[in-house]
């Protein structure tokens, strides 16, 4: 292509840039805007200022004091639940969708199609039936009943076994022959060459997690048991909001999870479509 | 044991740990998802409050009363609402943003594909929580609009129904487009350059190769978008929640909060009718699910 063709399609192509662009700014103002209040007094973020300001320390220490101080347990919490319940769901789903793939039959395919209708069942639904089941075993405001519901989904099973399809039957039968059990093959064979898979997995269930809300408003009864959202959530249900405060706590809620994107964009992307293949 | 493992043949081993690697999965789906389902149907059935209910006489006791709560069949309107206005402009907004970010002459892909997706790193609650505070009576749209003299005097966004509506619709396509897009571009890359070379060849321009062959090619993954987006907007509770908080006047809450509100509100736990409302909730989705699928059934 000469060089007078390549800047024809550049200008044929100003319309798109421009559209892109105004796409770009708006998604990113509200996160700009969300760390700029941040540093700013209620009043000026009121005012509509979007320049920095010099308040952040003393946001912060009215964001330590706030919903009774429980900013440092509530990331607390959250890091933790979000930890447990993805290294659950990595283990357990990995495990079902290898099984329902590399070892499948009729039945097992039949039991998948259920499995699959579980994808239906929304979380509403479920709610009160699964608080009365987790406080019966008196598991209410524990990491158990927060992650429990979440581990087994059927979006992540059939992102494994997807996934299981390109793990080769040769190598199983080799490795049986070798003398290797079948609980070590997985471990060892199937695992490793699933590094992929299991980052991209990995960072949906994390996200995920972290985001809940609805659910842990349930079961999470007490305050020193609460989760990032549920903390920032709280700052907010009083009559007079202090901005400055509120989007400081907002985030550090967003914080964990903007990081992950950043570094892991790739894995989540193919995390939230890992199923479709 | 140890030695009727030992006496299993290799085939009844393989077929016994087959089995056993899905169970502990299985398990917890049947335990977390479709006993409770069951549950909440045998429940929705029953009056009465905590140990003492009873099953209800006539057994629809509890489906009738919604009908005839106001209230309920305000937020069945307002998830509807919400689903027919933002779902359509949110896909065809998602399917364009794919459409053009998948020109090969263009430059910057990878900064605008981030700008564009990075709204989905952020949780409901907090995205809800920007957006109360940007439309706030006293907050930055209201003062930009100001500045720029479209407005005599500040809007109460979140106070007044109609807008309050929009504020939420507009969160929610802030929010979820570059989700989907990022669904269409993975769809987009499966589509071979060689059919819009010979789409270009046949004389087709721009909007007709859109209509004509991205469109048709791309069906799989509309289908699949429209099912997520459906059940989600079906189940918004957080926006509802930390956005507008259903108000004002109920005129923005949707079927889940009003369901929360029910179950776990103050001085209510009536489980029957809450049961009942959040079973509706599961045969919409399924039906909304099933149509999708016949609709989109690619064996035609």
């Amino acid at each position: 292509m000469t060089k007078k063709n390549k800047s024809m399609v550049q200008r044929r192509l100003i319309p798109t840039y421009i559209f892109l662009i105004i796409c770009s700014l708006i998604s990113v103002f509200p996160l700009y805007w969300m760390i700029a209040a941040a540093t700013n007094t209620s009043l000026n973020v009121a005012r509509g200022s979007i320049a920095f300001g010099n308040q952040l320390l003393i946001n912060f220490e009215h964001l330590k004091n706030a919903v009774q101080g429980t900013l440092w347990s509530s990331l607390g919490n959250s890091f933790l639940y979000a930890t447990v319940q993805t290294i659950f769901t990595l283990f357990i789903c990995s495990l079902a969708g290898y099984g329902f793939e590399l070892y499948h039959d009729k039945h097992k395919d039949r039991l998948f199609g259920i499995i699959l209708l579980a994808m239906m069942v929304p979380a509403v639904a479920t709610m009160v039936p699964l608080f009365v089941l987790i406080s019966k075993v008196k598991l209410l405001n524990s990491v158990w009943a927060f992650i429990l519901p979440g581990i087994s989904t059927p979006f992540m099973i059939m992102m494994f076994r997807q996934n299981s399809r390109n793990f080769p039957p040769d190598i199983m039968e080799a490795a049986r022959i070798d003398g290797l059990p079948e609980w070590k093959i997985f471990f060892k064979m199937y695992m490793p060459v699933q590094k992929s898979i299991y980052a991209a997995a990995g960072v949906i269930s994390f996200m995920n997690a972290w985001n809940a809300y609805l659910w842990p408003k349930v079961v999470m009864t007490d305050n020193r048991a609460q989760t990032m959202p549920m903390f920032i959530a709280n700052i907010t249900s009083g009559y007079t909001v202090d901005y400055g405060m509120t989007m400081l706590g907002v985030l550090f809620c967003s914080l964990p999870t903007m990081i992950i994107f950043f570094i892991l964009q790739k894995q989540f992307a193919e995390g939230i479509t890992g199923s479709v293949k | 044991m140890e030695n009727r493992r030992k006496g299993m043949t290799l085939a009844n081993k393989q077929l016994a740990a087959g089995w056993a690697f899905l169970t502990p999965a299985t398990i917890l789906i049947f335990i977390m998802s479709f006993y409770p389902i069951i549950q909440a149907f045998i429940t929705s059935l029953k009056k009465g409050k905590g140990v003492n209910t009873v099953f209800a006489d006539p057994l629809t006791y509890n489906y009738t009363r919604m009908f005839q709560d106001g209230i309920f069949i305000q937020s069945m309107k307002n998830t509807f609402f919400y689903l027919i206005i933002e779902v359509p402009i949110m896909l065809v907004l998602a399917i364009l943003l794919a459409q053009l970010l998948n020109n090969k002459d263009l430059k910057f892909k990878g900064l605008f594909r981030t700008c564009i997706f990075l709204p989905c790193a952020t949780s409901l609650v907090s995205y809800s929580i920007i957006f109360k505070s940007m439309f706030a009576t006293q907050g930055l749209v209201n003062t930009v609009l100001m500045k720029m003299g479209l407005i005599s005097e500040n809007i109460n966004f979140l106070g007044t129904p109609g807008t309050a509506k929009a504020v939420i619709i507009i969160a929610l396509i802030w929010r979820w487009t570059g989700y989907n897009m990022v669904f269409y571009l993975a769809g987009l890359q499966n589509i071979e350059y060689s059919v819009y070379e010979a789409a270009k060849i046949d004389g087709a321009t721009g909007w007709k190769t859109f209509w004509y062959v991205t469109v048709p090619l791309l069906k799989p993954t509309i289908v699949m978008t429209a099912i997520m987006s459906i059940n989600g907007t079906l189940q918004l509770f957080d926006e509802s929640m930390n956005l507008t908080s259903g108000g004002p006047a109920n005129s923005t809450i949707t079927m889940s909060h009003y369901i929360y509100n029910q179950a776990f509100g103050q001085g209510v736990g009536a489980l029957g009718y809450t049961s009942a409302m959040a079973f509706l909730v599961f045969i919409m989705v399924a039906i909304l699910a099933f149509i999708n699928l016949k609709v989109g059934d690619t064996r035609d």
